[in-house]
């Protein structure tokens, strides 16, 4: 099986990605910004990076780029998109997953790893998770989550937050100043997911801990869920998305 | 058609953390002002479009600085026309 790495002009987690879904088993491709062709690819992943130079706001440029063409239909018919830092922004930009990444409210890039705890192991993005908090690293200048409120109540009550900062303990880091909360994120939001549960985002960087030799691999339970759910999604002849009734039941 | 010349100011909108703005004000005192509040910090792009129309032009600018510019969902944005810019395209070709 293949799964697609789209490098933008700025990317400069895709290798990383790449060599992660090569340690889980499965051939990864690059995918070039300047063609929406994804080459028949299973899933996709949108790295970090700073597509375009994050001119702007970071990932409003990558949103134009043909490859997002192809990204957009891909979603559409039901493909599993990741969005990983950079790549969480490009999809937010482009309305993919809901939501907006501001500037850290620290003003600092920061470059740490942090504990996130995924919410729900039902997920096709959490599925290969133990459940336990996760220690992976961020690296971003604009990672604060934003949603209005309305919009934050939805994605609880429709269970389409991922992730979340969490303290030493797995409490979740709510506060937007608690110091488990690396950029000011509302609710500590780490990772949301679109509405028919196949695009999602999140900040920090599971693919850049993916093997022992990188210090810890435990970033390999969110690829490892990925290429499970894409390998499902293949074998049932790749379904479309569920429908808003079908996600609400 | 002529050329209009544009600027689109955004800001982030109210009630959105703007960290750049309260930093802008945190230093305020540093320069010993005192009497400054409410600093919002955006940007701002400026840019000529060439149309048959001054609305038509304004069309563009609009959905430029709806898709591009700015993120509806957390900043707003203004254009504004600067004075003194627009004129004529010649539709002839240039003689070298």
């Amino acid at each position: 099986m293949r799964i697609g790495v789209v490098t933008f002009p700025g990317s400069n987690s895709d290798i990383d990605a790449l060599n992660a879904l090569a340690v889980a088993g499965v051939e990864p491709v690059t995918l070039w910004h300047e063609s929406p062709d994804l080459s028949g690819v299973s899933a996709v992943i949108l790295p970090g990076g700073f597509a375009y130079g994050d001119y702007i706001r970071a990932g409003v440029i990558a949103r134009f780029s043909p490859v997002m063409r192809g990204v957009k239909d891909f979603a559409a018919a039901g493909g599993l998109v990741l969005g990983i830092c950079n790549g969480f922004q490009v999809l937010a930009e482009s309305g993919l997953v809901p939501g907006a990444l501001l500037r850290n409210r620290s003003l600092r890039f920061a470059s740490k790893i942090v504990a996130i705890k995924p919410e729900r192991l039902d997920s096709p993005f959490t599925r290969a998770a133990n459940g336990a908090p996760i220690h992976i690293p961020i690296a971003h200048g604009e990672g604060c989550y934003y949603a209005d409120e309305a919009t934050l109540d939805g994605l609880e009550a429709s269970g389409r937050v991922l992730f979340r900062y969490v303290r030493e303990d797995g409490c979740p880091a709510l506060d937007p100043d608690d110091p488990a909360n690396p950029n000011g994120s509302l609710r500590g939001i780490a990772g949301v997911c679109n509405e028919a549960g196949n695009v999602a985002g999140l900040m920090p960087h599971p693919e850049r801990m993916s093997e022992e030799i990188l210090g810890s691999d435990e970033g390999m339970q969110l690829i490892r869920s990925l290429v499970e759910s894409a390998k499902e999604w293949e074998a049932a002849g790749r379904p479309a998305p569920r429908t808003k009734a079908e996600a609400r039941a | 058609m002529s050329e209009f010349r544009y600027a689109v100011n955004v800001l982030p909108k109210p009630g959105i953390l703007d960290p750049q703005g309260r930093a802008v004000e945190l230093s305020l005192p540093h320069l010993n002002v005192t009497n400054v509040s409410g600093v919002r910090v955006g940007r701002r792009a400026e840019l000529t479009v060439t149309a048959g129309s001054e609305a038509g032009a304004r069309a563009v600018v609009d959905g430029l600085a709806r898709e591009l510019l700015s993120n509806p969902l957390i900043e707003t944005y203004a254009i504004e026309l600067l004075e003194g810019t627009s004129s004529a395209v010649s539709t002839k070709a240039p003689s070298l």
